[in-house]
């Protein structure tokens, strides 16, 4: 399995005919311009991976997402946070031993952005059949 | 004479279109959501509706005259009980958009049927044999084994309910036939009932 982009992936051009929405932590509410509209902050291949995952477990730790997601340290730290600063998704660190140990859970938002960004992708679908 | 280098290049190969890149996100998120968790489609709530069946037909059952009418009533109720299990299961799925029959969906369902047919067709043969009173146990046995086997693909607490039916099972066939009744309450009420509720609490319904 091919590791997933870098942070600096974010930077890329989005599908270009798609309307955007960006998430709390550039400025703007991910759901304030319309339920329909492309939240471009979870459009992120491993950012969607990580909130993904977290939607089928209660939580899960930085090593779990690690290997499930097959990327580098640096890069999930940096999409993790990206997704904490929108409130998508919460962390939580503690110590087991001596060895620091982060855990993630989706937060009521998160779930929520899922299920709109779900709703996005299907209506596209839809849209396309019925042409 | 030197090449010639056309001025307009080839068409690039079409970007995918709309459509085809929202199935690939569907897909990517699908198979995310298969390689990192366990089938939560698991009804909690179904569960406990199931316990509630359970321990009604445990009631009709005991006031019944003899073992094989008792029988008749838990039967019923084995009818019933996967009904209400099925749907919701389905429900929980739809609403959590899990595929049900493929990944985990796929390989909970050819880990828990076997011992299930296994124990309808044991049932005919008990039965046909005169040995009625050891047909709760053989339920509680193999049910136990049906929730084991396919909780292995699903939530840590489901396993740990099967381990609960099979030694209630094991009780059932070690002691007289007259606690049956009440053993299939204590276990398909009571365990359905009290691992429904936290699985509903902890895993989305």
């Amino acid at each position: 399995m091919a590791k997933h982009g870098t942070a600096r992936d974010d930077r890329r051009p989005n599908v270009s005919n798609l309307r955007t929405v960006r998430g709390k932590s550039d400025g703007v509410s991910a759901s304030s311009p319309g339920a329909d509209a492309l939240d471009r902050l979870i459009h992120e291949r491993l950012r969607l991976g990580i909130v993904s995952a977290l939607a089928v477990n209660d939580s899960l730790s930085f090593s779990d997402l690690k290997k499930l997601m097959n990327t580098t340290d640096g890069n999930l730290s940096v999409h993790a946070r990206k997704l904490e600063e929108a409130e998508y998704i919460a962390c939580t660190k503690s110590f087991e031993g001596r060895m620091p140990k982060t855990q993630y859970r989706l937060t009521p938002a998160g779930r929520r952005a899922l299920e709109r960004y779900l709703d996005h992708m299907e209506a596209l679908i839809r849209a396309t059949r019925e042409r | 004479m030197a090449s010639v280098t056309p001025l307009h290049r080839a068409p690039a190969a079409e970007p995918p279109a709309l459509h085809a890149r929202a199935m690939d996100n569907l897909a990517f998120i699908r198979d995310t959501m298969e390689a990192a968790g366990s089938f939560t489609a698991v009804s909690g709530w179904a569960m406990v509706a199931v316990g509630i069946i359970a321990t009604v037909a445990a009631m009709i059952a005991s006031a019944q005259p003899s073992v094989l009418q008792s029988l008749y009533v838990w039967i019923a109720a084995a009818v019933l009980a996967p009904a209400v299990m099925l749907w919701g299961i389905v429900r929980k799925a739809r609403r959590a958009r899990m595929p049900l029959l493929s990944g985990p969906g796929r390989k909970f369902v050819l880990s828990f049927s076997p011992p299930i047919l296994v124990g309808a067709l044991l049932t005919v043969v008990l039965f046909r044999a005169g040995l009625v009173a050891v047909i709760p146990g053989m339920w509680l046995l193999l049910y136990g084994t049906a929730v084991v086997a396919g909780g292995a693909f699903s939530v840590k607490i489901v396993p740990v309910m099967g381990v609960c039916f099979m030694l209630a099972g094991t009780l059932a066939l070690f002691t007289p036939s007259a606690w049956n009744d009440w053993i299939m309450a204590a276990a398909f009420g009571g365990l359905h009932i009290g691992f429904g509720i936290p699985i509903a609490r902890r895993h989305g319904g």
